[in-house]
């Protein structure tokens, strides 16, 4: 299977295509339905967010929390179109990838060409498994949210599928 | 008169609820093996494939299955010779589920308004459904929900003269609706009948029943049948990705209802329908 480093040469971008299997190596961010809406939040009022925006990969996903000696609990992919109303402005703001599951509404799909994104399928219900693909973790913001905080993940051979390609063809 | 103290309930519930979220259901993995087995579809296949490693990984390395380790659906059947000592039931219950969750490293996905939304990071409260029954034990069945099938949920209130048609495609464009990110294959959770309360709790209920056991109403027995075969023809399959296995099971309870009614309710579950069970 290919595989593919975080973040995304311009090239491997173009070369996705919808359906595609994939595995990713690199930095991913979690963020969910609480810290999306305070990253876009802050984008409105033009203040900083707490983690760089530009060309980064965002996870949605709330992990369990890790037994003692492990990296990271359960952390599969949560559903993705909670978070629609809040991606194209973080497209805007840089963000080039998505890790999710389910469908994304029209308006996603047209900000995803625009700004040249991906959306990434992660198997979901898996969560157990994909935490063997996680050899790292930090809680980066918002940590009073407990799992809806923002984690920077190190990821490993982390099995995915393009969703949505940069060309806006949805699997 | 039984006497049961209050730690004890708090006790199983915490347990219970460890063993729901890090064991899959014996006969949740035994219908993904034979769903494996029939299937043809290369994408069902290996989704299916990874459904029972993940099984597996949880199990042996004590992790959740699933991070949505749910809100906690408690049912309790209190037999009527028991006397339960030691303080308010309902407190030994959320007692339980704080433990459960702390001790099993499981996710706490509760807030405490729905408007507000602030995380209570206990996991608690659950949902408590009493039951008074003959006898001197108390049963419990403890069902960690997850929200990314419990958000496609929905109920309906059909005509009388809909019948059997009505609730089939109702349940169709249930599953439809739903789609990929319910997390196929689901097991569905119909009630049918009673008011539009008690369908909606029929239907969370039914959800206990194994899978690979039949429904004792022969006539619900043939349209669970009937419900499975129609779901299974959309051809959305598991992690939505194509194949014949859409649901891998669909159990109905129903009660009788007025004459001006058909209450239909269908909680959708993940392949990660997740319950365990104890006595004392």
């Amino acid at each position: 299977m290919r595989r593919l480093d975080l973040p995304l040469k311009n090239r491997d971008m173009r070369s996705l295509k919808a359906g595609q299997r994939l595995l990713l190596s690199g930095t991913v961010y979690t963020a969910r339905d609480a810290a999306h809406k305070i990253l876009v939040g802050l984008l409105k009022s033009r203040k900083r967010p707490p983690i760089p925006l530009k060309g980064i990969a965002v996870y949605y996903a709330g992990p369990t929390p890790a037994r003692p000696g492990r990296v990271i609990g359960s952390c599969g992919p949560t559903t993705s179109s909670r978070m629609d109303g809040f991606t194209p402005a973080l497209l805007k703001a840089g963000v080039k990838i998505m890790i999710g599951k389910g469908r994304r509404s029209a308006k996603v799909k047209e900000a995803i060409k625009r700004y040249k994104a991906v959306y990434f399928l992660a198997p979901a219900g898996c969560g157990a498994l994909l935490s063997k693909k996680i050899t790292k973790k930090k809680a980066v913001a918002y940590k009073d949210l407990g799992p809806e905080a923002i984690y920077k993940l190190e990821v490993e051979d982390f099995p995915v599928i393009v969703g949505i390609d940069p060309k806006g063809r949805d699997v | 008169m039984r006497q049961v103290k209050t730690s004890a309930i708090s006790d199983l519930i915490s347990r219970l609820c460890i063993e729901a979220n890090v064991r899959l259901r014996p006969d949740m993995r035994k219908a993904i093996r034979t769903a494996l087995k029939k299937e043809k579809n290369t994408g069902a296949k290996s989704a299916l494939g990874l459904l029972l490693e993940n099984a597996a990984i949880a199990c042996t390395d004590r992790i959740a299955i699933c991070q949505d380790t749910g809100l906690v659906v408690v049912f309790m059947d209190i037999g009527q010779e028991v006397r339960i000592a030691g303080g308010p039931l309902k407190q030994a219950v959320d007692r339980g589920v704080r433990d459960g969750y702390r001790n099993g490293y499981l996710r706490k996905s509760v807030v405490f308004s729905p408007i507000a939304r602030k995380n209570t990071k206990t996991n608690t409260p659950a949902i408590l459904h009493t039951a008074v029954t003959p006898g001197n034990k108390i049963k419990i069945w403890v069902m960690p929900k997850g929200f990314g099938s419990e958000n496609k949920s929905a109920m309906t209130m059909l005509n009388p003269s809909d019948g059997e048609r009505g609730i089939i495609d109702f349940v169709v464009d249930t599953v439809k609706k739903a789609g990929p990110e319910a997390c196929p294959p689901f097991v569905l959770g119909i009630g049918i009948g009673g008011t539009f309360d008690y369908a909606a709790y029929l239907a969370k209920k039914s959800l206990l029943r194994r899978i690979d056991r039949k429904n004792p109403d022969k006539k619900l027995a043939a349209l669970e049948k009937k419900i499975l075969n129609a779901v299974n023809n959309l051809n959305l399959g598991p992690m939505g990705l194509g194949g014949k296995t859409t649901a891998l099971g669909v159990n109905i309870l129903s009660y009788a209802t007025h004459i001006a009614g058909l209450p239909v309710a269908v909680n959708m579950n993940c392949h990660a329908t997740r319950s365990a069970y104890g006595v004392i």
